[in-house]
């Protein structure tokens, strides 16, 4: 190879680096960094002033795996993600289809169920907590015009994590749908006629081309819901406090309150290893399997 | 040839909030031949074509497929298929499933379907091909699978809204050809749209002129040449375009009349014994010939051709003449007068 191209890939590869290094410096700093003391912190007991904290490899974990609350949180965990993620997925989706086709109403509609996304959380607590309230909520008002007895929704352990379970469908379908609609703007319209000259129905159209197309946005919508259920706490800390005796407790409300009100750090500590882990396992399979089966454009 | 015509439009209008798409379009299309929709860009060859394929439904008249009613059928009962200018690929599924798509649909038997499918890349040179994505072909290729999936369900009536627009001009010239041939070994009918009059001009039996949502003229391609309806189809038809002159610029024509002249039908002869004396404005070199542009005070788009490379300079002044029997004359309105 001659000096020149080399001296030519040399700047390439420079120019590259220095286009990486904001995001790599700052990545390290507040990302990466914490992660591993995270970790590193994960193999020590907790420090009290009579004994000062020494290393004990996994025991942390051990006692983790030990304790009840912590199972409890994990199977909260999941019914939650089990549910919220494919019924936010396809309402979103549904709605998006809907919305797409009614050309007339679709400014309309778009804004109107993006509205959950762009209120607060807490704002949005505050007015699922006015729906749920027994006896003055709106759902017991409605019960009461039928005769129905008032329900604690938040208050007994059998309803408060469906309720919770509401709310963030509530949420996140309106937010999906902006990307679905987004991605449905970017199908050509020619690809619907050209369908419809070879006699496929709509619903063959929607199976055999919408959906494949939509693949890249199902899969990044995936993922994000996915990162979102074991991200939710400030619902959490309006509506039900993790209760009534853990069941509505998450399992990052349980790491706060490891690290902030058991003032255990290397149990929370251990927790958030965990989560990490758990999530980049799914992460890489999501990607790794669904992206060969996906066209992007 | 039946003599009840295989396509038939009668009188049909298609408007878009009170705005004008098409009015008045009558139209007759014999099974097994070739139209052409030529016109300007927006003058409604598309919408014609929409109106046919069932993607638009008509505000008046009636359209006849087969001896069929079809003017408010849906496009898949129409029995016809179609080629689109971006070609409409699916752009997730490979080749094959892109031509059998429409077979698949229709719950063609999977032997039957790779019988066919096999057949139509054969006949349209994509054997080999089938495993691609659209996004992994050339834009002649691409072109091809949507010529593969027009053909491969055996459709009478193939519709092509400028299907070459998006080729070079080298390999437009060889598809032109192959889209032809096809035709005429399929012995299907198809209506081809395109905004250039050599396209048209080459390949159809039947050339349909239209400019802002009307009709000019219908006829062969050597009928418009020859015998233009109106001064539009003079200056649209032809390379170069025919020229018109005021006909008071020429003796015992009147003043109110427009005179259409083409090119190859005017001589330059020696100073004093032309009809017209012009100024040379550009010369323009073609290989086989040179274009002579002429201005005029009277006259609009007047040209001559000269064998070989024979440049003239710019602002030279020269006599032409030109005989009566070649001359086309106009109304004040613009259209043919008899002759
Ligand atoms: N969907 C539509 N909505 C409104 N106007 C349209 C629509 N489609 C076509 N038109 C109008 O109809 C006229 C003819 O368009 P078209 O048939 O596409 O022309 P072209 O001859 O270039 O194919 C144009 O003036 C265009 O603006
Ligand atoms: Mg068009």
């Amino acid at each position: 190879m001659s000096a020149h191209a080399n001296l030519e890939r040399r700047r390439q590869a420079i120019y590259g680096w220095l286009l990486l290094s904001p995001a790599a410096v700052l990545l390290t700093l507040f990302a990466f960094y914490p992660s591993v003391a995270t970790l590193w912190s994960s193999l020590f007991s907790r420090g009290t002033r009579r004994k000062p904290t020494e290393f004990v490899g996994t025991e942390n974990y051990a006692e983790l795996f030990a304790d009840p609350t912590f199972w409890i949180v994990v199977k909260n965990n999941l019914l939650y993600a089990g549910i919220t993620i494919p019924v936010s997925i396809f309402i979103a989706l549904s709605m998006a289809l809907w919305a797409n086709g009614k050309i007339r109403a679709r400014g309309f509609v778009r804004t109107a169920y993006f509205t959950p996304t762009v209120l607060p959380m807490i704002a949005a607590a505050n007015l699922w907590l006015f729906f749920y309230t027994p006896g003055l909520g709106v759902l017991d008002q409605i019960g009461s015009l039928f005769g129905l007895p008032s329900v604690n929704w938040l208050g007994q352990p059998e309803t408060a994590l469906w309720a919770i379970i509401i709310v963030t469908i509530w949420k996140e379908a309106g937010f999906f749908m902006i990307f679905y609609l987004a991605a449905l703007q970017t199908i050509p319209a020619d690809l619907k006629e050209a369908a419809d000259i070879e006699g496929a129905s709509r619903w063959t159209y929607t199976r055999r081309i919408v959906l494949p197309l939509l693949m890249p946005t199902t899969l990044f919508i995936a993922v994000n819901a996915m990162i979102n259920s074991v991200k939710l706490i400030d619902h959490l800390f309006i509506l039900t406090k993790g209760g009534p005796s853990d069941a509505s407790k998450l399992i990052l409300y349980y790491i706060y309150e490891m690290a902030f009100a058991f003032f255990d750090a290397p149990s929370a500590a251990a927790m958030t290893m965990m989560v990490i882990g758990v999530l980049g396992i799914v992460a890489a399979v999501q990607f790794l399997y669904l992206d060969k089966r996906t066209h992007y454009q | 040839m039946t003599t009840t015509p295989f396509v038939k439009l009668d009188g049909v209008a298609k408007r878009w909030n009170g705005q004008l798409g098409v009015e008045g379009i009558k139209l007759d299309i014999p099974e097994g031949s070739f139209t052409a929709l030529l016109g300007p860009s927006g003058c409604g060859k598309s919408t014609t074509l929409r109106l046919l394929a069932g993607l638009e439904l008509p505000d008046e008249g009636k359209i006849l497929i087969d001896g069929k009613d079809v003017t408010t059928s849906a496009a898949s009962d129409r029995n016809l298929s179609m080629v689109f200018q971006s070609y409409a690929l699916f752009p997730h599924l490979s080749v094959a499933e892109n031509v059998m798509f429409g077979l698949k649909v229709r719950r063609v038997p999977k032997k039957e379907r790779l019988e066919k499918l096999h057949r139509a890349l054969e006949i349209t040179g994509l054997l080999g091909l089938e495993d691609r994505k659209p996004g992994e072909l050339s834009g002649g290729q691409r072109q091809r699978v949507a010529l593969a999936r027009a053909i491969v369900a055996g459709q009478r009536l193939c519709l092509m809204d400028e299907p070459l627009s998006n080729l070079d001009a080298k390999l437009r010239n060889a598809v032109r050809k192959d889209i032809k041939k096809l035709q005429r070994d399929l012995g299907i009918t198809v209506v081809y749209v395109t905004h250039d009059q050599t396209e048209a001009m080459s390949m159809a039996d039947t050339v349909v002129l239209m400019k802002d949502g009307h009709i000019q003229q219908v006829g062969s391609p050597e009928d418009l040449y020859s015998r233009p309806n109106n001064t539009f189809v003079a200056e649209f038809v032809g390379a170069p375009p025919m020229a018109l002159l005021q006909s008071s610029v020429l003796d015992g024509f009147g003043d109110d009349k427009t005179i259409g002249i083409r090119a190859e039908n005017i001589q330059i002869v020696p100073k004093g014994e032309g009809r017209m004396r012009c100024t040379v404005n550009e010369s323009e070199f073609l290989g086989a010939e040179t274009l002579i542009g002429l201005d005029h005070a009277g006259a609009a788009g007047l040209c001559v051709l000269k064998p070989g490379l024979s440049m003239m300079a710019e602002g030279n002044e020269i006599d032409i003449s030109f005989h009566d029997e070649n001359l086309h004359v106009f109304d004040a309105a613009g259209q043919r007068l008899a002759g």
